[in-house]
């Protein structure tokens, strides 16, 4: 990965009256990468990700996007350019969805017909039908899919930046962790640069190649997710991580694929790729001390349970 | 409504086979039916007086028409209650509403022709207790009808347009014209359209001069906390205001400027006549206007909001793509209470020389001649609720759009 940074925030703080909300943080976010904000309600990271677009102004600091001072900017240029989804979606209720989509490209004044191309490219990426969906008010849609045109809207006209604020806050379990594989998959595909900011631990461990934890205003780690759970920076990230998960949520980051080995063992194998907390799951269920693993069909070796377990061990 | 309602309020057809009458008793037509038989048989139905002003005999159905079309006008109205009593379809409720409206404007014609002696000018028949209560309740029964049938818009404005030309045919063949109101009209006939035109004028153009001025208004108070409560404020003030009070209290500076400033006369304004009637009816108009903008973009939720600047709109954009259009329902509703308001306010323009509807109602009142009271206050109450029936389409027309229920 090319080592670039696409947004650069060097001693940001923003003071609200008498009341510092963020103070002094310093961040890089290289391009491609996906950085993941946690912290409680009223940490500072919402403001944190709104100074990014200019929706809230820094009190001191500079925030660099692409190396360029957004102060340059006027502000809803700059926004333009960046892609913003919320949580509740926000999307415009007396709009049909194909509009909503659109919003950008339109203010962007792109062609007619390239934009209905990218609204359709866009319904189908995010698998629902163009001819169904594409003249739908918001209000006839399920909560999924309002989330899913939100986020649809935010990568409309193709910004290299995108920032969530609690994109998935309002979905329901399995429709989150559905999202999240979404959101995952067309990250890969686009290369998009993205910030966001959750609340639940898991999401930013399963979503950020990065992870920044802010308290009370303050960034206090901003690490890899296997870092940051070997090595809690304070007592407020353990807190935030539950110490007792520790050796599952690092178990949950790694794949089996390194430590495949040659050699038998019994009954259905498991696919390369799947994470070493599923393994070792299966590998309980089924009381196999040894599971074998396959890609397309193809047996590829073993794990043992011991090389399993010992992933779990403090890095 | 009650439970009794549900089976008609909420017409289901793929559920449930659309049934012309159910068993059992319908609560609201129930009362309908008794207050319709009530004020056909126990209240007079006509009035006669000798002349405009000398007191009248009142007279029940039988005597007041014919012996046949008594028993016909009887027996139709008793039929279309009985119909409403039941639990029958909306359309037949509309239906028995509507019979027994038209029933009741041709026996109001029929009963003041039998009534008034051939080559009569000077006695009068105008409509009794019971000819009222019965056109209310009839009315009231036809609407009830047609609002559980659910209209759109475009029914409602065809509905509206229907009675109308109904109502201009049935003027314009002369069938009422023996009737006391009709009379009053005939006499007063080279002055009413001008009257009416006057009217809605000042009606229209003060809800106009107030839209223009309260909304701009609200858009540029609202988002300052201290503008918006001192704005607000004073509307309220003004509101609070009696409308007598508020004609009367504009007389003296009005009658200044027209005076004092150059020009000021040449336009009209005057202590008395328009001026003033424009004045008050415009500073009453300007809270509901300015309140119902502040509050149809305050309820414009916050993520859509946050939205609409995220995605890189200016403000203007916002206002005029995202924030105006999702508080126009609710705007509409306050110009739609302005304007109805305002029609009836515009009566009181009578008594300081504005002109309008007011004129017959104060003439009638003060020559105690009931009849001209009601050639002003009959046409004031169609007025209004035309406009009404007009501005509750659009509104539901700008609520479709945003996905809504329009009921």
């Amino acid at each position: 990965m090319t080592a670039d940074p696409m947004i650069e925030l060097t001693g940001v703080s923003r003071v609200f009256g008498a009341r510092t909300v963020v103070s002094d943080v310093s961040l890089t976010v290289e391009a491609g990468a996906i950085l993941t904000i946690v912290g409680t309600s009223g940490s500072g990271k919402t403001t944190l990700l709104r100074m990014i677009n200019r929706l809230v102004e820094p009190s001191a600091g500079t925030v660099r996007i692409a190396g360029r001072d957004i102060r340059d900017v006027p502000p809803h240029i700059l926004r333009r350019g960046i892609g913003y989804a919320i949580q509740g979606h926000g999307l415009f209720p007396h709009r049909s969805v194909a509009e909503n989509i659109a919003v950008v490209p339109r203010l962007l004044g792109w062609d007619r017909r390239r934009i209905a191309a990218r609204v359709d490219a866009l319904l189908d990426l995010f698998r629902l039908d163009p001819g169904v969906y594409r003249d739908r008010l918001p209000a006839a849609l399920s909560g999924g899919e309002q989330q899913r045109i939100g986020v649809a809207r935010a990568l409309a006209a193709e910004p290299p930046v995108l920032l969530m604020d609690e994109p998935f806050g309002a979905l329901d379990p399995i429709i989150r962790g559905q999202a999240q594989a979404d959101l995952l998959a067309i990250q890969r595909r686009t290369g998009t640069t993205i910030v966001l900011v959750t609340h639940d631990m898991d999401e930013a461990l399963r979503l950020g190649s990065r992870i920044a934890v802010m308290d009370r205003g303050r960034l206090v780690q901003e690490a890899a997710p296997a870092a940051l759970i070997g090595a809690p920076a304070t007592d407020f990230v353990g807190a935030l991580l539950g110490r007792g998960d520790r050796a599952f949520q690092l178990m949950a980051l790694r794949v089996v694929d390194d430590l495949i080995e040659p050699g038998p063992a019994p009954g259905e194998p498991i696919p390369a790729g799947i994470s070493v907390r599923a393994a070792l799951a299966e590998s309980l269920w089924s009381q196999r001390p040894a599971l074998p693993v396959s890609r397309d069909g193809v047996l590829l070796g073993r794990v043992t349970r011991a090389a399993l377990e010992a992933q779990g061990a403090r890095p | 409504m009650g439970e009794p309602f549900a089976t008609w309020m909420r017409p289901d057809p793929d559920a449930r086979p659309a049934r012309w009458i159910v068993a059992g008793l319908d609560p609201l037509g129930t009362v309908f039916a008794g207050l319709l038989s009530l004020s056909l048989l126990a209240l007079p139905l006509m009035i006669t007086r000798p002349n405009r002003i000398a007191a009248g005999t009142s007279l029940m159905a039988w005597s007041a028409l014919p012996a046949a079309a008594a028993l016909a006008v009887l027996g139709i109205a008793g039929f279309a209650a009985a119909l409403l009593a039941l639990r029958v379809a909306p359309p037949a409720r509309l239906a028995a509403g509507a019979v027994a409206l038209l029933v009741l404007g041709l026996a109001a014609g029929g009963a003041a022709d039998h009534l008034t002696p051939p080559g009569d000018r000077y006695s009068r028949v105008s409509p009794d207790a019971g000819w009222w209560l019965a056109f209310a309740v009839a009315g009231l029964a036809a609407g009830d009808g047609l609002a559980r049938l659910r209209p759109g818009p475009g029914t409602r404005i065809a509905t509206l347009a229907a009675v109308t030309v109904l109502a201009g045919l049935a003027l314009h063949s002369g069938f009422w014209n023996n009737l006391s109101v009709m009379r009053e009209y005939a006499g007063h006939a080279d002055t009413f359209g001008r009257e009416v035109r006057t009217h809605l004028g000042l009606a229209l153009s003060s809800v106009a001069a107030a839209a223009l001025v309260g909304i701009p208004a609200a858009l540029l108070a609202r988002p300052v906390p201290a503008l918006r409560r001192t704005l607000l404020g004073i509307l309220n003030i003004l509101q609070t205001l009696p409308s007598m009070a508020l004609f009367g209290m504009l007389i003296a500076p009005l009658a200044w400027i027209g005076r004092s400033v150059p020009g000021a006369a040449e336009l009209g304004i005057a202590g008395i006549g328009p001026a003033p009637a424009f004045v008050a009816l415009f500073a009453y108009a300007l809270l509901p206007v300015a309140a119902a903008t502040v509050a149809g973009l305050d309820a414009v939720p916050g993520p859509v909001r946050d939205a609409a600047a995220g995605v890189g709109m200016t403000s203007r954009q916002r206002l005029f793509q995202v924030e105006l259009p999702l508080a126009l329902p609710a705007m509409l509703t306050g110009l739609r209470i302005v304007l109805v308001q305002n029609i009836g306010l515009t009566v009181i323009a009578g008594l300081v020389g504005g002109g309008g509807l007011g004129v017959f109602v104060f003439q009638g009142i003060s020559q105690n001649a009931g009849d001209l009271v009601l050639l002003g206050a009959l046409p004031t109450v169609a007025l209004a609720s035309g406009s009404a029936v007009l501005l509750d389409a659009a509104i539901a027309v700008s609520r479709r759009r945003r996905g809504e229920q329009t009921q």
